[in-house]
């Protein structure tokens, strides 16, 4: 079955995530990578059916996003 | 301030007296002293003609994400609160719940960050008396078509980048020729007068439908009302800059002088009529 929009949405999202990383130093690359897995990880149990949740959450991580690719942020503690 | 105060002892002490479970990590931080103080005058406060009022307040809670938002109901003696809306919300924070979240400073209708729908219409906690009258439940909402933070705080972000999209600040290029201020005159300054005194609390955008459906392109009434106050402003020298952004079918043009904005605005402005001025003279 073809992902709903809502599943591309995430997935593009957590793609954004791994890519933003790359831009990180090397050193603290994995950190993001760990932290980025762990955010979406936390809200796995959510039902598909819950548009509302997934909604928030999507808007909640792309803020998130935005922040954390800032520049001026080198790593990340769990 | 000094019977308010007494008032509020006293109040806290019904609350205490009422709900035991409540009273003990409160007490904890209350001065002995004050307590038997307020014990004391509630033996008189409390009872005969205690005025309830029940407050039905939007809840929700951005950690449980899953759970629905829901109503929560509050009930406080109206005698031992203070007259507006904002002095309830804060003896509930204080007293009742302190898990309820809701964003004030200034309480007296000059910061705007009180905004919140309240019995249906936006409006500022702080301007808005507790209708006394009648005795039916006031519903307390964010405002609408806003994501929500936490209860009662809505996310103005959107909000805050349309206000920097349209500049506002003085643009201008030429120097003053004595070298001070920019001055201007008596009748150019009072071109502004209705407009500088928006506070950007967002209660008229909020209660825009056409801003509902095009919050994304559509500027709404608080921004086009900032942006005549940047039009009208006889020492900018960007107007035509301006005109220019905003002329296209979306951020202007949307507004279809449905006037909720006038209607709704708790300082009594009217930007209704700040559009329809920018629309004329967009026309000629």
């Amino acid at each position: 079955m073809a992902p709903s929009f809502l599943q591309r949405e995430i997935i593009h999202l957590y793609r954004q995530c791994l890519r933003e990383c790359r831009k990180k130093p090397v050193a603290t690359q994995s950190h993001f990578r760990y932290f980025a897995r762990t955010e979406f990880d936390k809200y796995k149990d959510v039902r598909g059916r819950d548009i509302q949740t997934i909604e928030h959450l999507l808007r909640k991580g792309r803020r998130q996003l935005e922040i954390y690719s800032s520049p001026s942020v080198k790593d990340v503690q769990r | 301030m000094a019977a308010l105060r007494s008032s509020s002892a006293a109040a806290r002490a019904l609350a205490a007296s009422s709900r035991p479970a409540i009273r003990r990590p409160a007490s904890s931080v209350r001065g002995m002293a004050q307590l038997a103080d307020a014990a004391q005058q509630s033996q008189h406060a409390a009872g005969e003609n205690a005025k309830m009022k029940t407050f039905q307040i939007y809840r929700w809670n951005p950690d449980t994400p899953t759970e629905k938002p829901k109503m929560q109901s509050y009930t406080l003696d109206l005698n031992k609160t203070g007259p507006m809306v904002l002095d309830a919300l804060i003896r509930i924070k204080n007293e009742l719940d302190p898990t309820l979240t809701f964003r004030r400073s200034c309480r007296e209708g000059i910061c705007g960050s009180c905004a919140m729908n309240i019995n249906g219409t936006n409006t500022l906690a702080c301007l808005c008396r507790i209708p006394a009258e009648d005795s039916k439940e006031t519903k307390i909402y964010p405002l609408p078509h806003t994501y929500v933070v936490k209860d009662l705080v809505p996310d103005l972000t959107l909000f805050y980048k349309q206000y920097k999209s349209i500049k506002p600040y003085l643009q201008r290029d030429t120097p003053a020729e004595d070298g001070k201020e920019y001055r201007q005159t008596k009748a150019d300054r009072k071109k502004l007068d209705g407009l500088y005194e928006c506070i950007l609390c967002a209660c008229c955008s909020t209660s825009c439908p056409s801003y509902w459906w095009n919050s994304e392109e559509y500027l709404g009434p608080a921004i086009l009302l900032q942006s005549y106050r940047w039009l009208a402003d006889s020492r900018d020298e960007k107007k035509a800059e301006r005109m220019d952004a905003l002329n296209n079918s979306m951020s202007l043009y949307r507004c279809h002088t449905i006037l909720n904005c006038t209607r709704t605005c708790p300082k009594g402005l009217n930007p209704g009529l700040a559009i329809a001025k920018i629309k004329k003279e967009m026309a000629f």
